[in-house]
């Protein structure tokens, strides 16, 4: 007990600190500065990941028409303009690769851990900032080697970003299975040091320092994402760590843990008695979660957002938590629904098929949240709010698809086919880059200080809707249609003939999202440096964050911590003079129990 | 610490301002690397298991050939070590071999059979050096620091004790034809398990020893002693008794069952 009191005053002392350029901006252990970083990285890679899927979509779109700036750009990875298969494959990988884990795991989450956790539980910084700054550091060098695969002469990792043996454990199968697949695998490892590191912080950081008053349920409801999305990681990113090791073996070191009666060239290899279908158990046991790592966060922002801007308390505050914790704790028993054409035992793909459903409920829940706040709200259309708005249209759209592919009897002919595409680029990918984008518009002030432009930022977020809607909303047609998905080209096939028009449809569709990040982009660099100043509560929030001034200094706030007296959601309050009370306004000045309007009218209350 | 501090601190546990277990964050951080540690290991056994699972068990006979205690010489007629690997007809998959016939051996004992011994000799020494630690966690409670330091060296004694019995029990393996892509007593997978198992067990073994010394160092350069408290040898305990919990597990699955 003594020691977490020295620990806090410990913390005390590094207020007033001088740095170097070094310590301040590059080995920095301040959560601010960690999480700017996270989020440019994440940014780029960000950036490089669209650019590939623009690639690849004109591909698609026209596969018989000649790029012959290709061929400058990407030497012998073209041919009379073409992309080559190797590359269009490598491109798939390394997209789904660069978008999962670099983009929306760790630039989500690290920046939004990082930069919401201290401020809004009212601490000076991380637990332990110098593991936070590891795990910066990790995740820049694990994104370093990824890149570097890309210059390598076989290749990037090419067999899909899921990597199943026995592509990914032959380093001959294809050119991309060999040191490209390798910078592949220690590039994750990397990741995962990262992420254990990074979530290890957050939960004993939201856990042990949190300032007086603020109890669980007094949380904000980021910090309730924020923790159960490290919970995830904590649990399941170890066993791809487990799962990688294997791998690294099999390719490397002659073993068989995922490889059995394997002929390459009719010459039977001398691996026996491992099977792939272990590494699809060991993956997706990660997978699974992963995919709630991604969207959580995602969710919790959206909540905060989505309540500041209604300028109504989160309907369901204690339902929303609930519903964090169902998903997460059911996201450890679903796996399987990703390997229901793996032959596996009808029992235990009923089992799955069962658990998979009941995620509907708590994802339900979240949903029917959303717009119950928004419902009569009195709605402040800002950048934030309109992606929060889109992220709760995605989050529809793609879950109601989920339902179908939950289903084994429904998954079985629609997998590997466009509909799967479809479905979780919408719901896990859209959405969460939506939650993305909604993070940082809202808290840009907060960030650097300045405001973004709001004009260039409805134009971000039309012109992503449109596009994200054009490119994923048609591929669940082409998926019914049976149009399976990682092919190169079509033009082999006659019954696929008729998807031709579409397919350059959904490019365009690609080009005008794409087209829009590019503005999201010049907001963003323009902004940091000569965005309008911003005042300390641009959105007139109740979260601790806002209660720090406008500089940034190393404890976030000069002398004594806020102290907390009320959850973070008393908006538009009737017995308030302003229409919103921050966590800590003390309970004299507003009661901290909720009192409801004087009886009058219905329409009155809210 | 003073007692401002501790009167400043509100009544409820989960009400924010300290920790509601009464931890500071490095030992809970050490709790929850330990969780994920966990996962990790689960998933190499949980690998080992679904292996195993899909190679018919040991026949009954080799069962009884070890029962009663037959000499070497007959063991060879239910199965013959070579480098090679196992010669079967086609179509026969090798079975799972019974590590009591695999792990049969004892330093100075050469041609007696002697299933297991060794290795339960490995696991009791792991647990002993559990012991100690636990008495140099208590000897920190007391702040007794040349006790901490005393218990500290038994403790590494005991790590550097297990590595050296499992270089001699993966050196006699090894020996004896088995590598990552051969094993003369059976399926090539057991190999590959054995090694990746043990040796991942072993590499955290390696990590604790190489902490506790540099602990033992601070203890006795009086580091603790100037801190006031000997909190980081309860956070190394904890990350020692787990790795010997996590032994407890390989020993059970891999060569008990």
């Amino acid at each position: 007990m003594s020691n977490v009191a020295s620990e806090n005053m410990h913390h005390d002392d590094h207020v007033h600190h001088k740095q170097s350029f070094i310590s301040k901006y590059v080995f920095s252990m301040d959560h601010k500065m960690i999480s700017k970083q996270f989020l440019v990285t994440g940014l780029i890679m960000g950036l490089i990941g669209m650019t590939m899927s623009v690639l690849f979509r004109l591909q698609l779109a026209w596969p018989e028409k000649s790029f012959p700036i290709f061929d400058t750009l990407f030497g012998k990875w073209s041919t009379d303009g073409h992309i080559s298969p190797d590359f269009y494959m490598a491109l798939v990988t390394m997209h789904g690769t660069i978008m999962v884990f670099f983009v929306l795991t760790a630039g989500l989450s690290g920046t939004f851990s990082n930069l919401l956790i201290p401020y809004q539980i009212g601490c000076r910084d991380m637990a332990s900032p110098f593991l936070n700054m590891l795990s910066y550091w990790f995740f820049f060098l694990s994104s370093c080697i990824l890149m570097s695969s890309l210059f390598v002469q076989t290749g990037p990792a090419s067999g899909g970003w899921t990597v199943y043996p026995p592509l990914s454990a032959l380093p001959k199968a294809m050119p991309g299975s060999g040191a490209g697949m390798t910078l592949w695998l220690v590039a994750m490892i990397f990741f995962i040091g990262s992420s254990l590191l990074a979530g290890i912080n957050y939960v004993v950081t939201i856990l042990n320092m949190r300032t007086h008053g603020l109890t669980m349920t007094r949380l904000p409801l980021t910090i309730w994402a924020f923790f159960f999305t490290a919970v995830l990681g904590i649990l399941s990113f170890p066993v791809l760590l487990s799962g990688s090791l294997l791998l690294v073996f099999d390719r490397s070191f002659g073993t068989s843990f995922y490889l059995s009666e394997i002929f390459i060239d009719g010459q039977a290899l001398a691996n026996a008695g491992g099977s792939p279908i272990l590494w699809q158990h060991l993956f997706w046991f990660l997978g699974h979660p992963e995919v709630y790592i991604i969207i959580l966060p995602a969710l919790g922002i959206t909540s905060e957002v989505v309540a500041t801007n209604s300028r109504k308390p989160i309907f369901g505050y204690k339902a929303m938590i609930g519903s964090i914790m169902g998903i997460a704790g059911l996201s450890f028993f679903v796996w399987g629904h990703h390997m229901f054409v793996t032959g596996m035992n009808p029992l235990a793909g009923s089992l799955f098929m069962f658990i998979t459903f009941l995620v509907a409920i708590p994802s339900a829940v979240k949903t029917f949240n959303y717009l119950a706040t928004m419902w009569r709200g009195n709605i402040k259309f800002t950048p934030a709010m309109l992606f929060g708005i889109g992220l709760v249209s995605l989050f529809v759209t793609g879950g109601l698809t989920g339902i179908f592919l939950g289903n084994a009897a429904l998954d079985i002919p629609l997998h590997d086919s466009y509909f799967v595409v479809a479905h979780f680029h919408i719901v896990m990918g859209s959405s969460a880059i939506f939650g993305l984008l909604c993070g940082i518009y809202h808290w840009f002030p907060r960030m650097y200080g300045r405001m973004m432009n709001p004009q260039l930022g409805y134009l971000h977020f039309w012109m992503s809707l449109i596009g994200v809607y054009m490119v994923f909303f048609p591929m669940h047609f082409m998926g019914l249609g049976g149009v399976p998905r990682r092919y190169y080209a079509f033009t082999a096939w006659d019954q696929f003939a008729i998807w031709n028009d579409m397919n350059i449809f959904i490019t365009y569709g690609a080009i005008i999202g794409a087209s829009a990040q590019l503005i999201f982009l010049y907001n963003f660099i323009y902004s940091i440096f000569w965005g309008t100043k911003s005042v300390q509560n641009p959105w007139q929030s109740n979260t601790l964050e806002w209660t720090a001034p406008q500089e940034q200094i190393h404890g976030n706030w000069p002398g004594e911590v806020p102290q907390v007296y009320r959850w973070p959601y008393d908006y538009s309050r009737p017995d308030a003079e302003a229409d919103f009370v921050p966590q800590n306004v003390p309970d004299d000045v507003v009661p901290v129990g909720w009192v409801h309007a004087p009886k009058g009218k219905k329409d009155d209350k809210i | 610490m003073s007692h401002e501090a501790e009167n400043k601190l509100p009544t409820k546990l989960w009400g924010g301002g300290r920790s509601p277990f009464n931890v500071e964050y490095g030992k809970l951080m050490m709790w929850i690397f330990l969780l994920s540690d966990a996962f990790t290991f689960s998933a190499l056994l949980i690998a080992y298991g679904s292996t195993r699972s899909s190679f018919p068990p040991a026949p009954v006979h080799e069962a009884i050939a070890f029962g009663s205690h037959v000499h070497e010489g007959e063991l060879a007629k239910y199965f013959t070590p070579s480098t090679q690997g196992v010669q079967l007809a086609p179509g026969i998959q090798p079975h799972w071999p019974s590590p009591d016939l695999v792990f049969n051996h004892f330093p100075f004992l050469h041609g007696h059979h002697l299933p297991l011994l060794f290795v339960s000799l490995m696991t009791f020494i792991l647990i002993f050096s559990s012991v100690t630690m636990v008495l140099a966690v208590e000897a920190g409670h007391r702040k007794e620091k040349k006790e901490v330091a005393k218990y500290m060296y038994w403790t590494i004694a005991g790590g550097i004790a297990f590595l050296s019995c499992q270089a001699w029990e993966w050196t006699q393996f090894i020996t004896a034809g088995a590598s990552l892509t051969s094993n003369p007593f059976g399926p090539v997978a057991f190999a590959d398990l054995f090694f990746i198992v043990t040796g991942f067990h072993g590499f955290h073994v390696l990590s604790g020893v190489v902490l506790n010394i540099v602990i033992t160092s601070n203890v006795v350069r009086g580091t603790y002693e100037r801190r006031g408290h000997y909190d980081m040898i309860e956070k190394i305990g904890l990350y020692w008794h787990f790795v010997d919990l996590v032994w407890v597990f390989v020993f059970t699955f891999y060569y008990l069952i």
